[in-house]
């Protein structure tokens, strides 16, 4: 058996582990695995922040499926990393951080870099590691990337002392089934489960299915799908739902809840049956849960068994693999019409359309929304979107529409600011034909704008459409809504983008009137290299409907239609 | 109402950090945690005690089965159980004091087990009920200090609670908890 250093046991795992990218800033504390890094085929992007580390392998987990890594040294390193990992974890996003630490000898001693990282990360990891003898060191690697991947998925640490790194030890990758989780949900469904929920299905006037993360991660698209079209009920999409099911399809009713289509938070309050698939209530989705779509009974097909009435009661849970319970389910409810309740969501539809601000005729300024459709005609809606967080992020969601999986990314449940340039980089590294666009606000961009030098020093073609509308819009939009207009420290400054890419050797352009946004999205695709538009948009528009955040589902904010 | 709760967890460093993190993180409200070792040298044995007024047990055990460390969690409320809680209780006492001490300590079959010029330490075991009705009667005589240790549980019988079939995969839940986090947040 072969002897190796810690250090390049980290490589030797991760290469069988299929690793071919690594994302990370090295340090004192991870000298060694750095030293041993050059001697094995994975690539390392050298990111300019260590957030950006974290998002990136995000990044690049959420466009593959796999397991993204990222490396980072002790100390600040490792903290700088944490709001990635949160990141990860609120949204199940399989990544494996690897953190060096001070040697085993000085650890609690507040030695030079150090910081109970295992500590620090405990409430926002999945699972993680102080490894402190060599020997188990590839354990905790493959159960890292085992726990990262495996049901439920979500950020796993292992943070390895310096000493662990240099000690040596002989290397064998053990093969032996790892135990988690132990317990497992089973892979058959009760009978008179599937026998009660198909019942309840038939016999629904006004079902709403609710499609959420879930569905891409189980990979249960097509299974979606088949669902919906048998039943023919309409499918509503939270945040992270949007491209498991197609957005024009017939059946599809956009995305629910706060920010969500006026008529998709109506038929869910005015469900009679709600048919949850991968998803977990999150107050986004919910609004006020005392008058939560209160007359519906819920059905919750999901693999988390803590998700199961944490928010709203549930009155038959189905736990499962939302793939193979849908296999089980769809054989077993009737084919149904449904021809009333679909008339009249289509009747709400309409009032929608109505107020469709693509449709105004009044408004020749540049919108946000122009920019989203526009960007998404440009792109033939094929382009694999990361967003950032704000007011652009809910325009992506209501104006690009997204027919396939994995062709948006973006924070949903932490809603980091900064997110989409990094994870931009980390999904191009995933899905390298892709077209990626990073959709962003002038705000969020400067969070991690400094990942402009990454992209450049990479050599990627990715580009970046800044939403500029000279405000912290979110936080404004609130501000006007709730707080009497008393604009708090939502004004920003920015940079010039166009001279900033310019000092990254990054082309850049500005658009300022609705007929050069097509031609400049062009210009930018054709681009061998990575473009950056600033989109300077209306200043004080706002994403309608709104549902204040604990208000009634349906007792949503309308955008105003002008008086003739 | 209360629901007990034990678990069998990995005896590795970190590990009751994890479990208390946990709790305090989703706002579990818990009566009691104790831990222990077992027989098999690697694992510990937590009992914990849910006060079910604020905290749905189902959401408890579920969160702490996804929790990698812990091996196994079971709801003994409804199964016929040996619950034990032992006390150590300083009392206030002088030699003329003993007889009397000694006798009301074998009413409740506790023991003294150490006697200094004004004090004694008088040491009970058993159920929560028991060890306050002691209790009740002690405090009038001056209690200096007490301890307790708070209850373990153990389900009678051969079986071994955890042993049982489908201990290892989930019994579909039947939800019970209607949002522990009622509040809606709002947040930007
Ligand atoms: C790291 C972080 N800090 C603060 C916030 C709160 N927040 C949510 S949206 C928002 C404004 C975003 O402004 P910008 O990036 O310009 O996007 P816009 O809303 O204007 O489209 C803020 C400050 C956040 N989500 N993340
Ligand atoms: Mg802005």
């Amino acid at each position: 058996m072969p002897i190796r250093t810690g250090a390049q046991i980290i490589w030797e795992c991760l290469v069988r582990e299929g690793v071919d990218v690594v994302f990370g800033y090295p340090g004192g504390a991870i000298l060694p695995t750095y030293d041993a890094m050059l001697d094995y085929p994975i690539h390392h992007v050298l990111v300019r922040h260590e957030q950006g580390a974290a998002h990136m392998a995000d990044g690049y987990a959420r466009a593959s499926g796999k397991v993204g890594v990222a490396i980072a040294t002790s100390g600040p390193g490792a903290t700088n990393m944490t709001t990635g990992i949160a990141t990860a974890m609120l949204d199940s996003s399989p990544i494996v951080c690897i953190t060096g630490q001070v040697g085993t000898s000085v650890i609690g001693s507040d030695a030079f870099q150090e910081v109970d990282v295992t500590g620090v990360t405990l409430p926002i990891t999945k699972h993680n590691y102080l490894v402190t003898h060599v020997e188990d060191l590839a354990q905790a690697i493959r159960e890292a990337f085992h726990i990262a991947r495996s049901d439920r998925p979500g950020p796993v640490l292992v943070d390895v002392p310096k000493d662990v790194q240099n000690a040596k030890c002989e290397f064998v990758y053990p093969d032996d089934e790892i135990p988690y989780p132990r317990r497992r949900v089973p892979a058959q469904v009760p009978a008179a489960d599937l026998e009660r929920a198909a019942e309840w299905i038939d016999q629904a006037e006004r079902p709403v299915i609710l499609v959420g993360h879930g569905v891409q991660i189980s990979g249960a698209m097509d299974q979606v799908l088949e669902f919906a079209e048998k039943t023919q009920i309409p499918v509503a999409l939270t945040l992270l739902g949007i491209g498991t099911f197609p957005a024009q399809h017939r059946l599809c009713l956009g995305m629910m809840g706060m920010h969500g289509e006026a008529y998709a938070n109506r038929a869910v309050q005015g469900a009679d049956l709600l048919v949850a698939f991968g998803m977990r209530f999150d107050d986004r989705v919910t609004g006020n849960l005392k008058t939560y779509a209160k007359h519906a009974k819920k059905i919750h097909v999901e693999i988390d068994p803590s998700e199961i009435s944490k928010n709203v009661h549930v009155d038959l849970p189905i736990l499962g693999d939302l793939k193979a319970v849908l296999e089980q389910l769809t054989p077993r409810v009737a084919a149904g019409r449904r021809d009333a309740w679909r008339e009249q969501i289509s009747e709400w539809r309409m009032e929608s359309e109505a107020r469709n601000i693509l449709r105004r005729e009044d408004i020749d300024e540049l919108l946000a929304a122009h920019v989203i459709h526009d960007l998404w005609e440009a792109t033939e809606g094929n382009a694999l979107i990361v967003s950032d967080v704000g007011q652009h992020q809910m325009w992506e969601a209501q104006y690009y529409l997204h027919e396939k999986p994995r062709s948006l990314i973006t924070s949903g449940g932490l809603g980091t600011m900064g997110f989409a340039l990094p994870a931009a980089i980390g999904a191009k590294f995933a899905q390298p034909d892709a077209d990626v666009w990073v959709v962003a606000g002038d705000g969020g961009f400067q969070m991690t704008q400094a990942e402009l030098a990454t992209l450049k020093q990479e050599g990627l073609k990715l580009n970046i459409a800044i939403i500029n509308n000279g405000y912290l819009g979110m936080v404004r939009q609130w501000q006007e809504f709730f707080y009497g207009r008393r604009y708090a420290a939502t004004p920003i400054l920015s940079p010039d983008f166009v001279k900033l890419a310019d000092a990254y050797d990054i082309p850049a352009m500005r658009v300022t009137r609705r007929e050069d946004v097509i031609p400049a999205i062009q210009a930018a695709r054709e681009k061998p290299g990575p473009v950056v538009i600033d989109f300077r948009v209306v200043q004080e528009d706002s994403v309608y409907p709104m549902v204040p955040a604990g208000a009634d589902l349906h007792a949503m904010i309308r955008r105003p239609v002008p008086t003739q | 109402m209360k629901h007990t709760l034990v678990a069998l967890v990995e005896d590795k460093p970190g590990v009751l950090n994890r479990v208390a993190s946990l709790f305090r993180r989703r706002a579990f409200n818990i009566e009691s945690l104790t831990v222990g070792r077992t027989h098999e040298p690697a694992v510990s044995r937590m009992t914990i005690l849910v006060d079910t007024e604020q905290t749905a047990p189902a959401l408890v055990e579920a969160n702490l089965s996804k929790l990698i460390n812990v091996i196994d969690v079971k709801d003994v409320t409804h199964l016929p159980t040996v619950m034990r809680d032992l006390a150590l209780v300083k009392v206030r006492a002088d030699a003329s004091a003993l007889a009397e001490l000694n006798q009301l300590a074998n009413i409740f079959r506790a023991n003294i087990v150490d006697v200094s010029p004004d004090s004694v330490i008088i040491e009970v075991t058993g159920d929560e009920a028991k060890i306050d009705g002691l209790l009740d009667v002690l405090r009038s005589r001056g209690i200096i200090e007490m301890v307790r240790t708070g209850q373990v549980a153990m389900a009678r019988g051969a079986v071994n609670g955890h042993d049982v079939p489908a201990a290892n995969s989930w019994a579909t839940p039947r939800g019970n908890g209607n949002g522990h986090l009622a509040e809606s947040v709002g947040s930007v």
